[in-house]
């Protein structure tokens, strides 16, 4: 069985993170991907994939997380971005190649890009 | 889809609709006797005989949100378009497994493709979901347990930022290091 990287790494990872998970689930930015049949035919999974490398370039520490069909097939891939403070924002039709500039905009500009849109969801 | 592992991803996001918590994914591809079987099984609810009949059935789903369910008939076209078969086996209660088979040259059997994502996608789903993934390729195998990782981790969870680009490292080392020609013999 090949054990290259090993859990020996992950309990190290486990003691450098530990003081500062509270904070970091807590607030901050949550990214929400639809992994239904639809998404998935339409390319959510190579979405997700974009997302968690453009998060990794520019060293942004967001949680990501996938759900099942809502139900806007015809949308897909969506992706929910939801920030402390802020309303919830449903953006349609978001194929990796889009996700630079989703990321960019979004998070690092603090501005929504209204054309890719399909909802937003006032904050609870 | 373009890949099993797109197919995969279908089938476990089922699972986890079907409300279990416990998902195994089994891939043994045996070139000697030419098969690849992979197999999908959880501890859902369930599905009773009537309902099993018509999974297959392109025009039945359970889900409200839409009329249509073409996971199962998609998956079961590829492996019998590749002398293979999909097949259900399901106790309401207890869990659902299935098991789909290809002949493992076969020419239209697409590729397993990005296996670790899909997987990752699982884990992002429901992180507390227990999810354990066993692949062997003749002689090699992988295998990866969410109970062993969360041993290890303690209450540090799965989807922490530096915990979710570790595994992904995880799971893509040992999915590649299945295909790696062998060198050292026997592993």
């Amino acid at each position: 069985m090949p054990k290259i990287k090993s859990l020996e790494e992950l309990r190290k990872l486990r003691e450098q993170v530990q003081s500062e998970i509270t904070t970091r689930t807590e607030t901050g930015t949550t990214i929400i991907i639809g992994m239904g049949t639809c998404g998935i035919a339409a390319g959510a999974r190579e979405t997700m994939r974009a997302i968690l490398e453009e998060l990794h370039k520019r060293n942004i520490e967001a949680h990501v997380a996938t759900v099942g069909c809502i139900g806007m097939c015809a949308r897909e891939p969506l992706v929910d971005i939801e920030q402390a403070g802020k309303p919830r924002i449903t953006y349609g039709n978001i194929t990796a190649h889009k996700v630079p500039r989703l990321i960019e905009e979004h998070l690092i500009n603090g501005h929504v890009i209204e054309e890719w849109t399909v909802g937003r969801l006032a904050q609870q | 889809m373009r890949e099993l592992s797109l197919h995969i991803l279908d089938l476990l996001q089922n699972s986890l609709e079907a409300g279990a918590n416990r998902l195994e994914l089994e891939i043994i591809e045996d070139t000697k006797q030419n098969l690849l079987t992979i197999t999908v099984a959880d501890n859902g609810r369930g599905m009773d005989a009537e309902t099993l009949r018509r999974v297959s059935d392109p025009f039945f789903t359970t889900r409200t949100t839409r009329q249509v369910g073409l996971g199962i008939p998609l998956f079961k076209a590829a492996a019998q378009r590749c002398g293979g078969d999909l097949v259900i086996t399901s106790q309401p209660g207890t869990g659902t497994r299935v098991v789909a088979t290809f002949q493992w040259d076969h020419i239209d059997r697409a590729p397993l493709g990005d296996l670790p994502s899909t997987l990752l996608s699982v884990l992002l789903a429901r992180p507390d979901c227990e999810v354990r993934y066993r692949h062997r390729v003749d002689g090699r195998e992988f295998a990866f347990d969410t109970q062993e990782i969360r041993q290890a981790l303690g209450e540090v969870p799965l989807t922490h930022p530096q915990v979710r680009a570790w595994l992904e490292d995880y799971l893509r080392q040992g999915y590649a290091e299945l295909y790696h020609a062998s060198e050292d013999g026997q592993g």
